[in-house]
């Protein structure tokens, strides 16, 4: 029988390879937002495991939210990440420390 | 018996295709992983009941978030070789750490029950409504305001894009709409009777 545990274990091992996808990449800053949706659907399952697991719908509303706060953060950061590459020519992130003033 | 096989299918493709996100040396591929990714995470939230989850995250996921990123891959030329460089040079130490970390986030999570605020508290179902019924009653009720401020992230980011990405072009011509309507004749057209031999002066 399938358990709670089992659906936190998939979504720990998920949030740990979205860790390391940032780790990895960090120079890479479209592969690191990537990253950061992989440890927000983790993060959702969690939420709708343990919403389905103790009977109360408030962790699937808990879920939309996070979707919703997930697709403004996608949209904002390859907003910034378009201009940034239009400025540099690159979207190496080692540079982004030029950018103040 | 066909719950854990799907179970165990979903589990297994969405950490692969996580792991292949990372790893993937094209991030085309990246963007492609990804998206096979939300739809097995849509398959275990399907699995738990979460059938408008499931909807909502294959929609939004796959629907608008990988494609912004597609289109962003695919219209920017970035050279990534480059910035695949340290990539190896951090691997072991990287797997070390996520081997710790997820060591401990299981360890803390399988302990859930442990905690005081937990446990035990394994709230009888109310009546059997629908998933979609359930989801809406609370949004429209208690969840209203929160709801509200969601929908004006959404606008605010939508605006903040378009505010950050627009701009003037300096090396196109485009036409002026304005000075095209208030042109009249009179200003622009000159009758003249030349003369035979004579031509007209400009």
């Amino acid at each position: 029988m399938i358990s709670l545990s089992h659906y936190l274990t998939v979504a720990a091992i998920l949030f740990t390879i979205g860790v390391l996808g940032i780790f990895l990449n960090r120079r890479n800053v479209i592969l690191m937002l990537m990253a950061i949706e992989l440890i927000l659907l983790a993060v959702n399952i969690n939420l709708v495991a343990f919403s389905a697991y103790l009977g109360d719908l408030t962790g699937q509303v808990l879920a939309m939210f996070v979707l919703t706060v997930a697709a403004a953060e996608a949209a904002i950061g390859l907003a910034i990440l378009v201009i940034f590459f239009r400025r540099r020519g690159s979207i190496a992130v080692d540079d982004v420390n030029r950018m103040h003033g | 018996m066909i719950a854990i096989i799907a179970f165990y299918l979903f589990a297994t493709l969405t950490i692969a295709s996580a792991v292949a996100v990372i790893f993937a040396r094209n991030p085309v591929h990246s963007v492609l992983w990804l998206i096979v990714a939300f739809f097995n995470g849509a398959g275990l939230m399907l699995l738990l009941g979460a059938e408008f989850i499931a909807m909502l995250l294959v929609i939004v996921y796959v629907g608008a978030v990988a494609v912004l990123f597609l289109f962003v891959v695919m219209m920017l030329d970035i050279d990534f070789a480059v910035l695949r460089t340290g990539f190896n040079k951090n691997l072991p130490f990287g797997i070390l750490i996520a081997l710790v970390l997820m060591a401990e986030v299981i360890i803390a999570v399988l302990g859930w029950e442990a905690g005081p605020t937990m446990s035990g508290r394994h709230v009888a179902a109310g009546p059997p409504v629908p998933n979609i019924v359930g989801i809406g009653q609370l949004l429209y009720s208690r969840y209203l305001f929160p709801f509200e401020i969601a929908g004006l992230i959404l606008l605010v980011a939508m605006i903040g894009a378009i505010v950050l990405t627009h701009r003037r072009r300096r090396d196109t011509r485009p036409q002026k709409p304005s000075r095209q309507i208030a042109r009249r004749p009179k200003d622009a057209v000159r009758l003249t009777q030349p003369e035979v031999g004579e031509g007209v002066k400009l």
